[in-house]
């Protein structure tokens, strides 16, 4: 059962980085969350949306699509862009691989949201786009009978 | 974001107040580097406890700060590293390289 859903889309400006989590925090915050858990999907929406800005839109201005998704105790969070997509997802999926090292990019990003959420998927198409699924599982809630 | 940058002797000490993340981290980082190189200190400290929220930019960053150090035959140290901050760095492995302490005495003791 489908409890409750929203949609988001922003500039890929780095100011939105923060309201983009806070957003999507907000929202989340009406399955009763713990901190810690709120600060686990905040800390994967900010990974994502980073990914999105710098690598998808690169230096060009684009549109940034969060979705959020309330079904029971969990949420699923969508984040996509219509960048330039990702040529190899095994290979930024590996811990500290970095296109930017310039920039101090840890290459952690990837490595983060699969460590914060319990599931994570991410399909890309080079020069159409890149979309990030991910789900958390909330275990305060008391489910209603 | 607010910075706080002090000197004691050879060190930078850096308090963070508010949000650390791929916006704010650039503006930080110049700062940073900037006294770091225009005071010729050798150590910095971090000092996070007034830090809400910090993504993988942040492991970036401290990384960066560690390697100027190193450079410059100094060290990096981490204060006040709250449960939040400690779930992201272990993440990264960071502390294989730069240590925590829970106090600026504690930390400057080392240097």
């Amino acid at each position: 059962m489908l409890d409750n859903s929203m949609k988001l889309e922003f500039p890929s400006k780095s100011q939105n980085e923060s309201f983009a989590r806070v957003v999507v925090a907000s929202f989340a915050s009406q399955l009763d969350p713990t901190i810690d858990e709120l600060a686990d999907v905040k800390t994967a929406v900010s990974e994502a949306v980073t990914n999105a800005i710098i690598h998808g839109y690169e230096d060009t201005e684009g549109i940034v699509y969060v979705e959020c998704k309330i079904i029971n105790n969990k949420l699923e969070i969508i984040i996509k862009d219509n960048g330039q997509g990702i040529r190899d997802i095994n290979m930024v999926m590996e811990p500290l691989y970095t296109t930017k090292p310039e920039l101090e990019r840890s290459g952690m990003g990837f490595t983060v949201m699969e460590t914060f959420m319990d599931e994570l998927e991410v399909k890309s198409e080079v020069g159409k786009g890149t979309h990030i699924r991910m789900v958390k599982e909330f275990k305060s809630v008391s489910i209603k009978e | 974001m607010r910075l706080d940058l002090t000197v004691e002797g050879k060190n930078l000490v850096v308090k963070f107040n508010g949000e650390l993340d791929h916006h704010t981290a650039q503006q930080i980082r110049e700062k940073i580097d900037e006294e770091y190189r225009r005071q010729k200190l050798q150590n910095i400290i971090l000092d996070l406890k007034g830090l809400n929220f910090m993504d993988s930019s942040g492991i970036g960053l401290i990384m960066g700060r560690y390697k100027i150090c190193l450079n410059n035959n100094g060290k990096l140290a981490l204060i006040h590293v709250n449960s939040r901050l400690e779930k992201i760095l272990k993440v990264s492995g960071i502390f294989k390289i730069v240590k925590k302490y829970d106090s600026l005495s504690e930390a400057c003791h080392i240097f």
